[in-house]
């Protein structure tokens, strides 16, 4: 055993020479590339950013903002400038989907203490214009009342209607131009604007409420039922009286007497079913998502014009802080000593300035001169850099010292190079955080200057997300929905703002992550 | 300390007389109110705008301005909004409510944002912290007029637990002002629930975490008195000059808050000065404004010092 092993190490010691093979002749020989990417600053920052899901979200939903801004004025048929007289402080409406009876969009409101007489002139416009404005029965009381010595019951409902449908129909005077061009889009489209006249001394001289077509029994429209319950049809058939020759749509029922409009000095007075007359004027049924505020305006596309001009201001505000803060902290922290007192005694006042004298100060002064928006501009910018100014001071005083710095200084290199080339890019991370930062705060601002008024950028903006908000207070009791979606949407845009530039401060500091100062 | 002191309120006065001469010339450059022809306040105004030499240079102006308002606190007399009355006179009268909304609001919301700011921190990263957190950030972000939408909304309209607007007059202690001042005291608390929780949690977490707490717990206290003796303790350094800052911001207010309640204090008057151009109650309004931002500035930052004597701000060194 020991003789052969001692064999075998013989053989190792004396190997042949023809038994060795070079391996390789032609390659270089050099050390193994690293099998993982190399990885840089942003691509690490970006990383990190990815792995805070509520960055996360509040990024795409910054997008899904951005998008909506961008779109809705675009999709929506009206313009800022279309204020509807009649549909002001209306609920969220579109009529696809409030036929399909969901609950939504269906420009419901809520009306207390209706009484059956209420009840039969809701079922009138029904049955005349065949839309129901009544969409459902919230609440019945029923109380009883002695009435001549009998208890006589009395409901009181609670009910939700369509508002849309509410007017039913309206009283118009026409040109006689006018009243044929109705006409003809009413044999071309099918729809009916147009109904039969109603005479008042017909309907026990009510002439202030063109919805009543049947016959009443006093002053106050309670409707005379025939033995099933229906309505009584109280159409004119005076001939004399008619306006104008109609040869259009007639109503069921009619065997061709009826007059569908009265004479009226040199013009004509029809009873008009005011949601298909909106359609003959504007070409499409009315269509607001969010509703109408105070003003007759869509806010759909109103939220989207002062969400646009509010997000370019606090883009450009931030842009211009950033590069004047920059400067100014930057020869402020590079230079120091008397130099950044001085400055920084100038800053100190300034920022002593409150914001809100500020902008009113700068409004009275330039508002007139060089408009109202520059005026708000300047206001921002006056006082806006400083924190930018004292970050990015901060931060040159941490590089100054460094190594990498004195030796750039000793090969040569000049302040301005020192300065630009070498520190600031170290603090450049940070100031572009804060830079996210101060997007929210300036929309913030700008919502509260002009829902308080101080700022008025109708005229240039068309609106803006404040102004809004103030004109949907007016109505907040009856219409909700104008304070509430404006509020959403800025609150949501306010929210995601933050949480993206806290996301991207962590990303870029992780030093610094969960303070929050 | 004293050198320190009087070196930072000297600083403040500096600045506050800079930034009052550059108000008011701006102010002074604009056109003077337009008077009424037949008014017996007319020619009193006339005879007091001459005396306070509208027609001098403007530093001239500043002169006398700053000698009335400091010899005799003599703000001069409203030409528009209250047509003929003395403006400091105005302002008194306006001064209360904004005191009484903002001091209810803070006696409400200090505790109770200290209280979850200190709660946050025991709870570090449990389902509590990250909820009081998320809500802390969400309350932070959203601007303080849709709370007080919501709160009148809901609150007022919908339950109908308190009035629409703030109640008239000037008996600011009975009950039923106190109720009808709510609405305006809750929607100005959130946000200061919000921030001060935000700064107890921050800087009491750091606190937990530090070695002196290893030592107090080694020593063999209990992890409740560790906590209020030493850690409580070090994170006031903090949260206390804060809490000083927000007792002098009372005297401002919230201009939207007290708009949205028509809340009878200084808001409304800067908001109708502006409105009406009054400019004698704009300026003096102004550098109220002024003077408040930079008291609480500077009461914020002596109190570091005297609370930890470690601590110089603003100071240089």
């Amino acid at each position: 055993m020991s003789v052969q092993n001692m064999q075998n190490h013989m053989d190792y010691e004396h190997i042949p020479a023809e038994k060795f093979a070079f391996t390789q002749l032609d390659t270089n020989i050099h050390d193994k590339k690293l099998e993982t990417k190399s990885r840089g600053y942003l691509a690490d920052a970006f990383l990190r950013f990815k792995q805070n899901k509520s960055s996360l979200v509040a990024a795409v939903i910054i997008i899904i903002l951005l998008l909506f801004a961008l779109v809705s004025p675009i999709i929506s048929p009206y313009s800022i400038n279309d204020k509807d007289p009649v549909f002001n402080s209306f609920p969220p409406y579109l009529s696809s989907v409030a036929e399909k009876n969901w609950g939504i969009l269906d420009g419901a409101t809520t009306h207390g203490s209706q009484n059956d007489l209420s009840l039969s002139y809701w079922k009138g416009i029904a049955e005349e214009t065949g839309m129901n404005p009544v969409l459902r029965i919230l609440d019945v009381t029923t109380t009883y009342v002695k009435y001549r010595g009998q208890d006589k019951a009395s409901n009181t409902y609670t009910l939700e209607t369509n508002r849309y449908f509410e007017n039913g129909i309206v009283y118009r005077v026409f040109k006689y131009s006018e009243y044929e061009a109705i006409q003809k889009w009413q044999n071309e489209t099918g729809i009916q604007v147009i109904y039969p006249y109603v005479e008042p001394k017909d309907i026990c001289d009510i002439a202030d409420n063109p919805n009543i077509w049947y016959q009443v029994k006093d002053g106050k429209g309670t409707p005379v039922l025939d033995d099933d319950g229906n309505f009584i049809p109280a159409y004119s058939t005076n001939a004399a009286i008619e306006g104008g020759e109609y040869n259009s749509l007639r109503i069921e029922g009619d065997d061709g007497s009826y007059i569908y409009s009265a004479k009226k000095s040199g013009a004509v007075q029809c009873r008009v079913c005011y949601y298909n007359y909106y359609i003959y004027v504007n070409g499409h049924e009315p269509m607001y998502l969010f509703g109408t505020n105070s003003l007759g305006q869509d806010l759909f596309g109103a939220i989207g014009t002062g969400a646009r001009f509010s997000i370019i201001f606090a883009i450009l505000v931030s842009a211009i802080n950033l590069t004047i803060g920059a400067i100014y902290g930057s020869i402020q922290g590079y230079y120091g000593g008397r130099i950044d007192l001085t400055m920084d005694r100038i800053s100190d006042i300034l920022s002593g300035m409150p914001f809100i004298v500020c902008t009113t100060l700068f409004q009275l002064h330039l508002g007139q001169k060089v408009g109202v928006v520059p005026a708000f501009l300047f206001a921002f910018v006056l006082t806006g850099w400083i924190g930018m100014a004292a970050l990015t001071r901060k931060q040159f005083y941490r590089f100054k010292g460094q190594e990498f710095v004195l030796a750039a200084r000793t090969l040569g290199a000049s302040d301005r190079r020192l300065m630009f080339k070498h520190i600031f890019p170290n603090a450049l991370g940070t100031i572009i955080t804060s830079c996210a930062l101060i997007i929210p705060s300036v929309i913030n601002s700008e919502t509260q200057l002009t829902y308080l008024g101080i700022i008025n950028l109708q005229e240039f903006a068309g609106t803006s997300i404040g102004t809004l908000m103030s004109q949907g207070q007016v109505a907040m009791t009856t219409a909700p929905h104008g304070m509430f979606f404006p509020s959403l949407f800025v609150s949501l845009l306010l929210i995601s703002f933050n949480l993206f530039g806290n996301g991207l401060r962590d990303a870029f500091n992780p030093s610094t992550r969960g303070v929050e100062d | 300390m004293a050198k320190y002191v009087t070196q930072r309120v000297l600083l403040m006065l500096m600045t506050l007389l800079i930034i009052t001469c550059m108000c008011f010339v701006l102010i002074r450059m604009l056109p003077p109110a337009e008077l009424p022809l037949n008014d017996i306040h007319t020619q009193v105004i006339e005879a007091r705008r001459e005396a306070q030499g509208y027609n001098k240079p403007y530093m001239v102006q500043f002169g006398i301005f700053l000698k009335n308002v400091i010899t005799k606190w003599d703000w001069g007399v409203s030409d528009k909004l209250y047509f003929g009355s003395d403006v400091a006179a105005k302002f008194a009268e306006k001064l209360p409510a904004t005191i009484f909304v903002n001091l209810y609001s803070i006696l409400l919301s200090i505790p109770l944002g200290i209280a979850l700011g200190i709660f946050a921190a025991l709870k570090k990263n449990t389902w509590i912290d990250y909820s009081i957190s998320t809500l802390t950030m969400v309350v932070i972000s959203v601007p303080s007029f849709v709370f007080a939408f919501l709160i009148q909304y809901f609150l007022s309209y919908k339950l109908g637990w308190f009035p629409f607007l703030m109640k008239e007059g000037t008996n600011y202690l009975s009950w039923s002002m106190f109720v009808s001042m709510l609405p305006a005291v809750l929607s100005l608390s959130f946000g200061v629930i919000a921030s001060f929780t935000r700064t107890t949690r921050a800087e009491l977490t750091e606190v937990l975490t530090s070695e002196f707490m290893l030592l107090a717990r080694t020593k063999g206290l209990t992890k409740t008195q560790a906590t209020v003796r030493h850690a409580l303790k070090n994170c006031m350094v903090v949260v206390l000059p804060a809490i000083l800052g927000e007792f002098i911001g009372i005297m401002s207010g919230s201009l939207v808050i007290e708009k949205i309640f028509a809340v009878p204090g200084v808001g409304g008057l800067y908001l109708n000065a502006i409105n009406g151009r009054d400019y004698p109650i704009f300026i003096m309004v102004s550098c109220f404004y002024t003077a408040v931002s930079l008291l609480a500035g500077i009461v914020i930052d002596i109190s570091y010092g005297f609370i930890d004597p470690r601590i110089r701000m603003g100071s240089k060194k």
